[in-house]
């Protein structure tokens, strides 16, 4: 056992993360084009959309069919691709590395969209299953820098979300569509995804401008104000949502233009993996670890530790609020019951289980957890005990998460493996 | 200036003034109120009576980290460091007031903001030497052995350029063999760097041996100062404490 495990991981080694893309992608060009065939001579009605998860729980005679298809389709492709590519994965690598780093990230960014593309292309529910990821990352991501690098515990994220979504929203639907409740389109809805941005940034800077209302008071002295706060200001949004009639109280917002396409949701993710990272990895954001395990140690190192919480505050609920607008309008519909506490739960699930601190365990949590909870829906309410069974596991296990207190270091992820 | 916890008055009528390059000493027994105030000085409490004046500016109840920027360094007596960060994460934490490149910077990686980070690594990487543990730069800190663990207090106080160098019983939990390399430190760091320092301690062997004045407290009270023969020599500070100290 121990040496056919050591075998494989001998064979994957010299394989760097170029080579694994080639194997994936190409997986993906195979589904395309002979998924259906697959199937049909396995026996399965149509391609499994989720890895044959949902297939095996709903029909469990097709299982051995879904476990040959995932196999045939994915693990012996990939595999077989990534390891007899990886010369010349290995050398494009290091061509690229040698040129610079930022083209060898956008090199790679190319082939990561390609596989996401190619593969969500096959039904209407892999694209929005991946979208909703994709923000999944970004609201995980956002929460991590408060509850994870700043080792405070806030509960406001939803509020946030929903105040992003709204005020997006309210921007592209009074700027470009008829509307019942906003009347006339002001401009031409050519214009709409030109200024889609600009309405997620203004939804960020929504979200933000109510992160300021919980920090000013929450940081003004030490203790542990904000979890109270926070959750305060949750449920204080939701109502005021629900009572504000503009916006379609209760009944919620729709009509939203249909802008939020997949390389827009794909683009943005990106965006906010890269700016967190950078915080958190510069002197100025680690200065949020120094506060979290000793504040006073950083008061007296010229930390000002007030500041460096209030605006690691508010840039992670400018986050949480850009990744609100998406949601909004990959749906293109909102309501104020989505901000409540089953979201909460749903977010600090995804933190805690993918690991404090770490841009990676924000990634696994909110893809695994996502994946996961579409996985399991054909279980319905036993979902609800699965899940929550699963987090006590890895609290017990690794009470930080996953993959906690690691640095996403680029360059290591991206640089060609050489043989030892 | 004085002091309240409450009904304790921990510092009465204390009175200091520092020159530049000097080495002081404070001594004292257990609850003197030495700690204390340290924690005036460096602003983390606001003394119920008096004032601090820096360089001619009063700092009295100012921010801990305006007054650390202003050119106060300090280590701990019972180390504060930051569990999760390396060794020289600590070090280039201090020098958070003196970065210029900003949240956009942070943000977006420009390049003054890596130009800036080289600096400090550099910077930061020379201090380390300074103390004889840049071999442990990248180990998280509380992996390592206390002595070293003291070292990296001082390397981050340093790299705050302070003025004044505020150490709480620097050897504190030390050998012997520690407590000799910590001396030959504290002694390269002041002549290196010419800077003042004011020095807690509790082994009078250091004290005496590093400082030109020492004031003795007791109750919070100052009651005696001056060279470390005076203090040697004088009744009340053999009755305060090193009387005690025999006793025990
Ligand atoms: N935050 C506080 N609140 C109330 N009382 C305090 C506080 N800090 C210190 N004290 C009290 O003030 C007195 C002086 O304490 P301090 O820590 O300054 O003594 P010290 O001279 O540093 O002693 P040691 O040699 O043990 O370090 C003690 O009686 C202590 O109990
Ligand atoms: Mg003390």
């Amino acid at each position: 056992m121990k040496t056919l495990k050591g075998k494989i991981r001998n064979t994957f080694t010299g394989i760097p993360l170029l080579g694994w893309l080639i194997g994936a992608l190409m997986a993906v060009v195979l589904e395309h084009f002979f998924g259906d065939v697959l199937s049909d001579i396995l026996g399965l009605p149509k391609i499994p959309v989720l890895f044959g998860f949902v297939i095996m729980l709903k029909k469990p005679l097709l299982i051995p069919g879904a476990l040959g298809y995932v196999l045939l389709t994915y693990l012996i492709p990939v595999g077989v691709i990534a390891k007899v590519s990886a010369p010349v994965a290995n050398r494009l690598a290091e061509k690229f590395f040698d040129l610079s780093l930022t083209l060898t990230v956008l090199l790679h960014l190319m082939f990561i969209y390609a596989i996401l593309h190619l593969w969500s292309d096959v039904s209407a529910y892999r694209v929005l299953t991946l979208k909703l990821t994709l923000i999944a990352i970004m609201v995980t991501l956002s929460l991590n820098v408060v509850n994870g690098y700043m080792g405070e515990f806030s509960c406001s994220h939803p509020g946030f979300m929903a105040l992003g979504a709204y005020a997006a929203s309210t921007v592209t639907v009074v700027l470009f569509v008829n509307d019942k409740l906003f009347g006339p389109a002001l401009l031409t809805p050519v214009l709409g995804p030109f200024m889609f941005p600009i309405a997620l940034i203004i939804g960020g800077c929504v979200a933000a401008l109510g992160a300021l209302a919980i920090a000013v008071p929450s940081f003004r002295t030490r203790g542990d104000y904000l979890a109270i706060i926070s959750l305060a200001f949750m449920f204080i949004v939701k109502s005021m949502i629900e009572n504000l009639e503009v916006v379609g109280g209760p009944r919620g917002l729709s009509n939203q233009p249909d802008v939020a396409n997949l390389p827009t949701v794909f683009m943005w993710t990106v965006a906010c993996i890269w700016i967190i990272n950078n915080f958190v990895r510069s002197t100025l954001g680690k200065a949020l670890n120094a506060v979290r395990d000793d504040e006073m140690a950083a008061n007296s190192m010229t930390v000002d530790t007030r500041r460096t919480k209030i605006i690691a505050f508010l840039f992670a609920a400018f986050w949480a609020g850009v990744a609100g607008g998406l949601f909004a309008h990959v749906l293109r519909y909102v309501n104020p019951g989505t901000f409540g506490l089953q979201k909460l739960a749903e977010v600090l699930a995804m933190v805690y289980f993918g690991g404090l601190n770490s841009v990676y365990g924000s990634i696994v949590g909110a893809v695994s957890l996502s994946l996961l909870g579409e996985a399991l829906r054909p279980l319905e309410i036993f979902k609800w005990i699965f899940i929550p069974l699963l987090l006590i596991l890895v609290m017990i296990f690794r009470p930080t998460g996953l993959i906690a207190f690691k640095e996403f270091n680029v360059k290591n992820l991206l640089k060609p493996k050489k043989r030892n | 200036m004085s002091h309240d916890f409450g009904g304790l008055r921990a510092v009465n009528n204390y009175d200091l003034e520092i020159e530049g390059g000097q080495i002081r000493g404070l001594i004292g027994p257990n609850g003197a109120g030495k700690t204390t105030i340290f924690n005036l000085i460096t602003g983390i409490y606001k003394p119920t009576e008096g004032e601090i004046i820096l360089g001619g500016k009063r700092i009295t109840g100012l921010q801990p980290h305006r007054v650390a920027s202003m050119g106060l360094g300090r280590t701990f007596q019972n180390l504060q460091l930051w569990r999760h960060m390396t060794v020289h994460e600590h070090v280039k934490m201090a020098r958070y007031s003196k970065i210029t490149y900003g949240l956009i910077g942070a943000f977006f990686g420009t390049p003054k903001r890596n130009r800036e980070e080289e600096e400090i690594d550099k910077k930061a990487y020379a201090l380390l030497e300074m103390m004889g543990i840049h071999h442990l730069a990248d180990q998280i800190v509380i992996n390592l052995p206390y002595g070293d663990q003291r070292r990296v207090e001082m390397a981050r106080a340093l790299a705050m350029d302070p003025k004044i160098l505020l150490l709480d019983e620097p050897t504190a939990g030390m050998n012997p063999e520690e407590l000799i390399q910590m001396m030959a430190i504290i002694r390269q760091v002041h002549k290196e760097l010419g800077l003042a320092i004011f020095l807690i301690e509790h082994r009078l062997k250091v004290v005496m041996e590093l400082c030109e004045i020492i004031q003795t407290l007791d109750f919070g009270r100052v009651i005696a100062e001056g060279t470390p023969e005076e203090i040697q020599n004088n009744p009340k500070v053999i009755d305060a404490y090193l009387g005690r100290e025999a006793l025990d």
